[in-house]
């Protein structure tokens, strides 16, 4: 039996040391020739993206664990989906250990990148982009991973998403750092997820910078335990594009940091600058629903140590004009619904109040006033979000 | 009953409008070892005959162990006429643990055949199997030559342009073989799709038992309706209801169901799914992006027009377009009784 396992782990080593590269060049048949290569890797190969722009006109999918798709860079290595006839996104990753980098996605009809139930994937240094800039018929999200344990999307780029620019939902263990989203609904938006770290980015002329939000009714709910600490929010004052129905919609333009729903979010040593409505917005789930697991408030949110540049000037929504006045011209920079439980704002800023009391009641009932400084009861704080050590490793 | 007499079965069959094909010649059966990836070049075979489920390959004539079925309800593609088949290794048996799926021994196979036009006009497009392996079920797309005369694996897909029998020029896309699982997959495993209890004939079960290829099975609660009879008599609400839901089983929830590859929109349009909310009744979208068209839900009851389940059915554009896989015509039946459920709902 010794022996046996002996010779199983010999043969696991050399088909690891036998990982293959496949390189892909642009041209003719390269739909072929990619999804070939993505269908016929073997766990450990890499497929290289050659320098180039490949017309695709069908969604690729990655289905093979432990596989590296590698361009030649976000601006060389392009696939271009401009003459997209059929799929629901550009790429789809449907297998664990993945690691993506490196290339451009550009004019997906439906999502950028999506990975559903990929374990541990790494997205390094991409480029998704929806060239024609803020649309509603572009697609929805652009990096969008989902269902996953151990999430790491860095270094990246996007640009016109009709949602959200990188989406995380019904997933744990989340890190989304150093990336840059511009002119999407929503810049970067972790929904029904926990155990999120959004880090070091900057969103600037999305609708809403960063969203933290929680929806009821889906196979995962109870979002929290999410940092949103050292990103720039500027001036995310585009009008919103999204299709009406989707919750991005609500979303008022000039929004920097926005949590709905959600238990326990820090927003710490942010730098929010020029975001017309409001820097900081807490608002409960305010559409009825029927789901006993759903907390529709914002629940622990601890503010402190941002930054807060001028903003809430322009307040994108019914009456945002006589409000900002009775204000003195604009909003101060945290607002909320009045349905928080146990907020703990420690920066030295003035919150404002819509004063509601009931979840579901319409904004028309506000009250709005200053809410007297408060501190909330000491809200544990999170051990960092620890990925798989391999999973940086892999970008080495 | 003698198993070794396919002819004897395929006369049973034949007499009640089933057939299990068979030609006067003894055909060779079929190469197991093909269907199981055994030894070298079997695990993604090239060709289709190489697996030698046809006695005749062009008419699509079934060998030993190979059975054809339908559907009552069937899944849309683009309006293509399906041929489809069973293959069970001799003294193997399909069993039913409920309503659902049946389940199928390893080693057998079920095989499709995406056709459009008749008799001689009749163009093979592509074959896709589904072959039950030792570590699970496998799917392969094979695309037909021109000469008909083999259809050889497209592991990547391929997009064909041709001329429906109705005279509308299509875009036909053959999947790939990952597309393939995304909708042949729950919880990450194939699955086959099609073959459910409810959604098989009562003849053809009978007439499958009798053959011994099938164990028994459990009485049903209800089934789900013939597809065609829709236009034959007039129906009432539970008719439209019946129709609709199966519909929508056998055309969405392979992947709108707990498990599935939609599972995260949490919208289940199983048949046997009963909860309003979680068959989209009322229920916002999550991740619809531009796909809700601006409708504020899935089904809104009586307003089919506002319904986002109606403006995706009725669009072939990727990023509408549901289904998003295989489909790159709207089915106006299939909108058409969805759409008289929704109006027929009290509002």
């Amino acid at each position: 039996m010794l022996k046996f396992s002996i010779a199983v782990l010999a043969l696991a080593s050399a088909s690891s040391l036998a990982a293959a590269t496949h390189t892909i060049a642009p041209g003719d048949g390269a739909q072929e020739r990619l999804q070939e290569a993505l269908i016929l890797a073997e766990p450990g190969d890499e497929i290289v993206l050659e320098e180039g722009r490949f017309a695709l006109t069908d969604g690729l999918s990655l289905d093979v664990d432990g596989v590296t798709v590698r361009g030649a860079g976000m601006d060389a290595s392009v696939l271009d989906f401009t003459t997209q006839q059929g799929a629901g996104e550009g790429l789809l990753v449907t297998s664990d250990n993945v690691t993506l980098r490196d290339f451009a996605i550009e004019n997906a009809k439906g999502d950028g990148i999506k990975s559903k139930g990929a374990d541990q994937i790494v997205y390094h240094a991409l480029r998704v982009e929806w060239t024609n800039g803020p649309d509603a018929s572009n697609g929805a999200y652009g990096i969008y991973p989902v269902e996953a344990k151990n999430i790491l999307v860095q270094d990246s780029y996007v640009r016109g998403a009709s949602d959200a620019g990188i989406y995380v939902g019904q997933s744990e263990q989340i890190i989304v750092r150093r990336n840059r989203v511009e002119e999407n609904v929503a810049g970067i938006e972790i929904e029904n997820s926990n155990f999120a770290e959004v880090t070091e980015n900057l969103a600037t002329r999305n609708t809403g910078g960063i969203l933290v939000f929680d929806l009821p009714g889906l196979p995962k709910v109870g979002g929290g335990n999410v940092l949103v600490a050292r990103n720039a929010v500027v001036e995310n004052n585009t009008d919103n594009f999204a299709p009406e129905g989707n919750i991005v919609a609500a979303v008022p333009a000039g929004t920097g940091v926005m949590v709905m729903a959600n238990t326990g979010v820090q927003v710490i040593d942010n730098a929010l600058i020029s975001n017309s409505t409001s820097h900081v917005m807490l608002v409960a789930y305010t559409q009825s629903f029927d789901d006993e697991r759903y907390e529709p408030r914002p629940v622990n949110v601890t503010v402190r140590g941002n930054i807060y540049g001028k903003g809430g000037n322009a307040p994108d929504f019914t009456g945002g004009e006589l409000f900002a006045a009775a204000f003195g011209g604009a909003l101060p920079p945290v607002l909320t619904d009045g349905l928080h439980q146990n907020l703990s704002i420690e920066d030295a800023v003035p919150v404002v109040t819509l004063g509601l009391t009931e979840v579901g009641q319409p904004f028309t009932q506000a009250q709005p006033s200053l809410l007297q400084p408060t501190q909330g009861d000491p809200v544990a704080q999170y051990d960092p979000v620890q990925l798989p050590a391999e999973m940086a490793a892999r970008l080495k | 009953m003698n198993r070794s007499a396919p002819i004897f079965v395929a006369a049973l069959l034949a007499m009640a409008g089933a057939t299990v094909q068979s030609t006067a010649r003894s055909p060779a059966p079929v190469n197991n070892a093909v269907v199981m990836g055994e030894g070298a070049g079997n695990k993604m075979p090239r060709t289709l005959s190489a697996y030698g489920f046809f006695a005749d390959l062009r008419e699509q004539h079934g060998t030993y162990g190979v059975s054809d079925y339908r559907l009552n309800t069937p899944l849309y593609s683009d309006g293509a006429d399906k041929l489809r088949f069973i293959y069970l290794p001799a003294g193997t048996k399909l069993t039913a643990d409920g309503a659902g799926l049946l389940q199928f021994p390893v080693g057998s196979a079920i095989i499709k055949t995406f056709a459009f036009g008749e008799g001689e006009d009749r163009q093979l497009i592509e074959t896709r199997v589904l072959l039950h392996r030792v570590d699970g079920w496998t799917a392969l797309p094979y695309r037909w030559n021109e000469d008909q005369t083999e259809a050889t694996l497209a592991l990547a897909g391929a997009r064909i342009p041709l001329t429906r029998p109705d005279g509308a020029e299509i875009s036909y896309r053959i999947p790939n073989k990952n597309q393939c699982k995304t909708c042949h997959s729950k919880d990450g495993e194939i699955i086959p799709i099609g073959p459910k209890l409810r959604n098989l004939s009562p003849e053809w079960l009978e007439l499958m038992q009798q053959a011994e290829y099938l164990a028994e099975i459990p009485k049903l609660a209800d089934r789900m309706p013939l597809w065609e009879a829709q236009s034959e008599v007039s129906l009432d609400k539970a008719d439209v209801t019946a129709l609709a839901r199966a519909y929508l089983d056998v055309n969405c929830a392979h992947c709108h169901q707990p498990g599935g590859g939609a599972s995260n929109s949490g919208l289940d349009l199983r048949w046997e799914q009963d909860d309003p909310h979680a068959m989209g009744i009322r229920k916002p979208p999550v991740a619809a992006g531009r796909g809700s068209g601006g409708y504020a839900v899935s089904i809104a009851p009586g307003d089919p027009d506002a319904s986002i389940i109606i403006h995706r059915m009725s669009s072939i554009e990727p990023g509408i377009a549901m289904p998003e896989l295989g489909k790159n015509t709207v089915d106006p039946q299939g909108v058409d009784i969805v759409r008289r459920w929704i109006a027929g709902m009290d509002q």
